[in-house]
């Protein structure tokens, strides 16, 4: 798809959040103790942390653009990458590490067209790893939201994420 | 007192002493990578761990202090064993190639290892290159050199209150960067260059201008004409290894013109010249009491700081530029005219203590000459490096004086380097200007020294004028605040005049002085400036007899319709996010 035919319509939704988080900020407009409370809204409105969002919550609150956005790259649950509408996560720990779940994530890396840590251009999917779910008898598994699957092959893998619309 | 015993030796520190300071007076000293002696601990390296007796695991010195009874030992097998365990691994990362680095020769961390005999490595290399960010027409900031000490976010944030440099992602993905990773060009970094000389190592250093400035000494078709501030007469001899403070004047004027500059000249002059200016602002603000308090604009960190965080004080701001901008406005005009040369052939240089005098020659609106007014600006260190390069010891340098024209200075001038400096020497012109008397004792001595915020109260002839002075952003964040709050409050507020300085002890302790910088050296570069003031014949900036002329010749008087052209400006509003003017300001 080329760049001008692509589908706009997730950033048409966002615009239309700011009014809601620019409210939310005005009730603690200067307080930079709540800085990580805010954040919290803004990323479950948007689903992930756009610039923008960020900029408007430091000039909120009184904080440094920088100081936020040093907030916002440490801690794992705020992601300034938009999240799709499902997270697949393969497991990379020891038990379905050796049982090849290496191999199961170069596959949907490639099938999805995207890298650890990215989200499909239509918003569909995010892909991450995770380091042990306690499924290591079922290893090599994989986490669509909150569904596990269990003795996934290479071949069956996307399948099930193909499942999820 | 703590009565404690360090090695074989007892010794008695007053209380929440640091192991650290303890151990020094008790002659071990304990090496040391992220600490500075202006900086609050953090304990970020670990390199000056020791043992204590009795307490398990080993202790910062840094940040632990001295406890009564304590028998410490700070040179164990085992402390020598961590000390170098942790700066390998700092090695394993750092990019090493020191023969060519910036701070070949004056790094910290080269120097630590070389203190702790480090001759091989025990962890693999990691060589990942990351890009260096060349955004800033001031300041550079190469990552592959950073060792995540931590010191240029502790004075970017809490000493100057900038936040333009932080701590981003975490682990061993964490790096220091600006919001985004934007690079310092696209921030609110205002090019004051603390942490250039806060870095340990040579991840920050300036954007050097020393290949064009060479270019044009070597062109014969240039004119090349050289200014130099203040405050650089009393740090060049640092680059040479004379002591903090030595005052040079006359043997820089001496390099300078064996660098084969074509005019050696002197900002002093244009430090004089803005008095008159800045002066004659202040009484015509004073008669009409409009926008008072009036504020000084010396220092193009403080500038752009003001034109992003306090655009509110614009109109309360001296429009008269900075002595740099005065000069180079005047190199092209006045100068030009007098020895009869094309204004295009002239090359403009200024010698800085600063690394945002860059940022402030490259502003588009000062070209009031019809170029830009000053072509190249270089740091101290720039200029000693130049000077070595040519094989120049300037401590071998007779003394000469700076050209005539636009070289000679009087003592008001040269305290334009030390904080409070500028606030003495405009009240000394001041007083003469409103009364037509000579103020009897010139020592303004409140408005000197390292204090952070200054007050006096002067009295001319019945009318009290109060001032104050503030040197550092943060200190000027404090000053600015107070002021608006009155200003809100009571439409008036009770200062008439304020100085304010960039960076911490004026610009004396500016981005661009020798490596290794700290207050107790920027107080004597200080007391050095107030010294060569003493010595001098004029010790008032509307005695200077070049002054007096270019007024007669050329400007008419201060403030006058060609002054306003040639030596004033004009302010914008500033982003928050980018630093960058917002339209229509």
């Amino acid at each position: 798809m080329s760049a001008e035919n692509q589908c706009h319509c997730a950033e048409t939704q966002e615009e239309e959040l700011y009014p809601t988080l620019q409210e939310f900020i005005n009730e603690h407009k200067g307080r930079p103790q709540d800085l990580i409370m805010v954040l919290h809204k803004a990323q479950g409105l948007f689903g992930y942390l756009p610039r923008k969002a960020q900029e408007l919550v430091a000039e909120g609150l009184n904080v440094s653009l920088n100081e936020v956005y040093g907030v916002v790259t440490f801690y794992n649950f705020f992601s300034t990458v938009p999240q799709g509408r499902h997270s697949v996560k393969v497991c990379l720990g020891t038990a379905c590490y050796v049982r090849g779940s290496q191999k199961i994530l170069e596959k949907t890396e490639k099938e999805l067209g995207i890298k650890v840590g990215g989200t499909t251009e239509d918003r569909r999917y995010s892909l991450d790893v995770v380091r042990c779910i306690g499924a290591c008898g079922l290893a090599p598994a994989m986490l669509v939201d909150e569904d596990v699957y269990g003795r996934v092959k290479t071949t069956n893998a996307m399948e099930i994420v193909e499942k999820y619309e | 007192m703590i009565k404690a015993r360090i090695n074989n030796v007892d010794v008695e520190v007053p209380e929440g002493t640091s192991i650290l300071f303890a151990a020094r007076k008790a002659g071990f000293n304990i090496p040391t990578l992220c600490h500075h002696p202006d900086l609050v601990p953090g304990g970020q390296c670990g390199v000056c761990v020791v043992e204590i007796e009795g307490i398990p695991g080993l202790k910062r010195s840094c940040m632990t202090p001295l406890g009564e009874g304590f028998k410490v030992h700070t040179h164990t097998p085992r402390v020598m064993d961590v000390r170098k365990q942790l700066v390998e691994l700092v090695l394993s990362n750092h990019d090493t190639d020191c023969l060519t680095c910036i701070k070949n020769n004056s790094c910290e961390l080269q120097q630590l290892s070389a203190t702790l005999g480090i001759n091989t490595i025990e962890y693999p290399r990691f060589e990942e290159k990351m890009s260096i960010d060349r955004t800033s027409v001031s300041i550079v900031r190469d990552p592959n050199k950073c060792i995540l000490c931590g010191r240029c976010t502790q004075v970017c944030s809490n000493i100057q209150t900038v936040n333009a440099l932080a701590v981003n992602n975490r682990g061993s993905a964490t790096f220091l960067s600006t919001a985004f990773d934007a690079g310092l060009g696209n921030s609110v970094c205002i090019n004051c260059g603390q942490c250039v000389v806060h870095c340990p190592v040579g991840a920050l250093y300036e954007n050097s201008q020393v290949e064009q400035v060479w270019e044009a000494l070597h062109d014969p078709d240039k004119f090349v004409v050289v200014q130099e501030a203040p405050a650089v007469r009393v740090m060049l001899g640092e680059e040479f290894g004379m002591p903090p403070g030595t005052l040079v004047s006359g043997k820089m004027h001496a390099a300078l013109r064996r660098l084969n500059f074509d005019a050696v000249l002197d900002t002093n002059f244009a430090a004089d010249l803005t008095i008159m200016e800045e002066g004659t602002e202040l009484l015509s603000r004073l008669k009409s009491g409009k926008n008072l308090p009036l504020i000084t604009s010396c220092s193009p960190g403080w500038i752009k700081f003001m034109e992003t965080f306090f655009y509110d004080m614009i109109p309360h701001m001296s429009t008269a530029k900075s002595p740099q901008q005065m000069f180079g406005a005047l190199t092209k005009t006045y100068y030009a005219d007098l020895k009869g040369i094309p204004p295009e052939k002239i090359v403009s240089v200024s010698i800085m203590p600063c690394t945002a005098k860059k940022f402030e020659c490259q502003r588009p609106e000062m070209n009031a000459s019809g170029y830009q007014d000053v072509d190249y600006v270089l740091t101290t260190r720039e200029i000693g490096r130049m000077m070595r390069e040519a094989g120049l010891d300037l401590k071998e340098m007779p003394d000469e004086p700076a050209d005539d024209i636009m070289g000679e200075y009087t003592g008001a001038g040269t305290i334009f380097g030390a904080t409070g400096g500028v606030m003495e020497a405009a009240l000394r012109s001041a007083y003469c200007l409103v009364t037509g008397k000579e103020l009897e004792n010139l020592d303004i001595t409140p408005v000197r020294g390292l204090k952070g915020i200054k007050e006096a109260e002067i009295d001319i002839e019945g009318t009290k004028v109060k001032v104050a002075v503030a040197h550092s952003c943060g200190k000027a964040r404090e000053l600015l605040n107070k002021v608006s709050d009155q200003l809100k409050k009571d439409g008036k507020c009770e200062y008439q005049f304020i100085e304010v300085m960039a960076c911490p002890g004026g610009c004396v302790g500016g981005g661009g002085q020798s490596w290794g910088s700290n207050m107790a050296k920027r107080a004597r570069r200080g007391e050095s400036l107030y010294a060569e003031d003493k010595s001098m014949p004029h010790r008032r900036s509307h005695e200077n007899p070049s002054v007096k002329a270019v007024y007669e010749k050329f400007l008419e008087k201060p403030n006058s319709e060609k002054s306003h052209k040639l030596l004033h400006t004009h302010y914008y509003k500033r982003s928050t996010v980018d630093g960058k003017v917002l339209p229509g300001k």
